[in-house]
């Protein structure tokens, strides 16, 4: 194989000083109003409820909720509370560390379509209680499957997106 | 000759210094409903969408993603421009100069009270390698840039005060300004130093807010009459950008604006501007940069734009109203919305729609924007009614 050229840069090099390295902590930090629709979302959390709106013109379900419906471009009033149970749309296995390094346990990323909301719409979590290995995961899971969420005890929910812990396959 | 464009519809949000009830998108979804509403049309009737933001500024990495929903652009040709709003209009102006669309509309939005601190994000956008390891607080910028222009033309320190406190009057009659106060000179001059000459009086503060405004080309005009709102014509649009090294500008001038400014004038056949413009909307993100823009647009000669506005030239009665809407020091600096918001103003006056602050007769007025610390950019769009 021919080699690359240039010289490639080594860590050694960087930890050394020998090339210059220059260092700045990004200060960036944002208070995000969640404003209306998602206010109510998190709250409902908090309450151990789904909450999502319904467009009066195209009669979809949304999760999560917002005030407009983006296709049809108008208001939306209407608030429904779904029942928390859906089915798996699709789901992931991934063994990546955020420092790139590999998994030993690896995490299952899931897209659940929630039960009364309109097909395709449902939101992204994690599926728990799937086993630890790729067989396993791929031997339990599939799309379609029904699932239900693991709230946290009342208690420890603060009204973000992770007071549902996970999700899992229902029972049956 | 290249098919002027118009601005049919306009929508806005006042601006505020927080805005804690609505979301971004929220924000967003009530100016998009208003320019619909006063342009007679659908979104749905929109040929192409023009976003001007920044991800450091939204806080999420490729923030264009979050664009099309609440302007009703899903699944339709969007695209997001990191630049000023002005220079947004620039794109939009191009895409309908080609004649195979019909209709566009440009975004723009603050949510500037998210940002927990603002400084350290405009810190980030100096040299990382030979500028930002001296750790000055960015703002220092303003205040070399401040000291030699005052030095090199004249203007004083007074004279930039001035400023601040006739802009933010003049907010006081304008309903979507944030910042309307009835400040004097002497109060913005003995405000607490920032970097010197710089004083916090000087200086615009944050704004949320959101504005979208619907263009058309001009022969299209008589199809969309007349459920559309008085149709504002842009004569003349530019836009520059100088070098980012800082130490190599003429930071006595705002060479930008005079390079933008010879190209709008240049389109709309401006040779004398101070006698065919009857109104302008200017950058004041601080006050000497009133000053610096009017000298560098070719409204006052230079050295003279701080005596004709002590002597009331550029006040809302005077020959050459200057910031009738109370500039960005009255109405709150918007990030890469406060170029829209001068747009704004220029259409709303010549629309006839300013209200108590309406001026007398004007058809033909100017809107200038500057990106904002530490860049040197710049855009200048001339509007006329007819």
């Amino acid at each position: 194989m021919e080699p690359f050229s240039g010289t490639s840069l080594t860590d050694h090099a960087l930890v050394s000083g020998e090339v210059l390295l220059s260092f700045w902590q990004p200060k960036a930090l944002y208070r995000w109003d969640a404003g209306v629709a998602i206010s109510a979302f998190l709250d409902g959390l908090k309450a151990g409820k789904l909450l999502a709106t319904r467009c009066p013109e195209c009669r979809r379900t949304l999760a999560p909720p917002r005030v407009f419906c983006e296709l049809c471009f108008r208001p939306i009033g209407d608030w429904v509370e779904l029942p928390g149970a859906g089915t798996i749309n699709t789901y992931s296995v991934s063994y990546v560390n955020w420092d790139a390094t590999r998994r030993r346990t690896p995490e299952v990323p899931v897209v659940v379509e929630l039960d009364g909301a309109s097909p395709g719409i449902g939101i992204l979590h994690l599926m728990g209680e799937v086993g630890t290995t790729l067989e396993e995961i791929t031997g339990k899971l599939r799309i379609g499957a029904p699932v239900q969420p693991v709230w946290k005890p009342a208690a420890e929910r603060e009204g973000a997106i992770t007071d549902i812990r996970y999700f899992r396959l229902a029972e049956g | 000759m290249l098919e002027r464009a118009a601005i049919i519809g306009i929508g806005y949000t006042p601006l505020r210094p927080v805005s804690p009830e609505v979301s971004f998108r929220e924000l967003i979804f009530e100016a998009a409903v208003k320019a619909y509403a006063d342009a007679g049309i659908e979104p749905g009737q929109v040929s192409t969408f023009v976003s001007v933001t920044e991800d450091y500024v939204e806080g999420t990495a490729i923030a264009d993603e979050y664009v099309p929903d609440q302007l009703g652009a899903v699944l339709k040709p969007v695209h997001t421009i990191t630049t000023d709003g002005i220079t947004g209009i620039a794109s939009l102006v191009m895409q309908l100069a080609t004649e195979q669309l019909d209709i566009g509309v440009i975004e723009g939005h603050s949510k500037a009270s998210n940002i927990v601190h603002p400084a350290h994000i405009e810190a980030l956008a100096l040299d990382p390698i030979y500028a930002r390891p001296l750790a000055f607080h960015p703002r220092y910028v303003a205040g070399l840039e401040m000291r030699a222009f005052l030095e090199a033309t004249g203007n004083t320190e007074e004279q930039a005060a001035l400023v601040a406190a006739v802009n933010r009057r003049s907010a006081l009659r304008n309903p979507l300004a944030a910042y309307p106060a009835n400040l004097t000179a002497a109060d913005a001059l003995a405000s607490a130093p920032v970097a010197e000459p710089l004083k916090r009086g000087d200086i615009a503060q944050p704004a949320d807010g959101a504005i979208v405004l619907v263009l058309a080309r001009e022969s299209r005009l008589p199809q969309l009459a007349p459920k559309c709102g008085r149709p504002v014509f842009i004569d003349g649009i530019g836009w520059t950008q100088d070098t980012p090294n800082i130490e190599e500008r003429d930071l006595s001038r705002a060479v930008y604006a005079e390079k933008a400014a010879q190209m709008a004038y240049r389109r709309a056949g401006i040779t004398n501007p101070t006698a065919q413009l009857d109104f302008a909307e200017v950058d004041d993100t601080f006050s000497y940069k009133e000053l610096q823009h009017l000298e560098s647009l070719g409204l006052a000669r230079s050295g003279e734009s701080g005596r004709l506005l002590a002597e009331g030239r550029f006040s809302p009665g005077g020959a050459l109203p200057v910031n009738p809407s109370g500039g960005h020091l009255g109405c709150g600096y918007a990030y890469d919305m406060s170029g829209l918001r001068s747009v704004l103003e220029a259409a709303l006056q010549l629309r006839g729609q300013a209200g108590e602050r309406q001026l007398d007769g004007v058809r033909r007025g100017l809107a200038q924007s500057w990106r904002g610390l530490p860049t040197a950019t710049g855009a200048v769009a001339v509007l006329s009614r007819q």
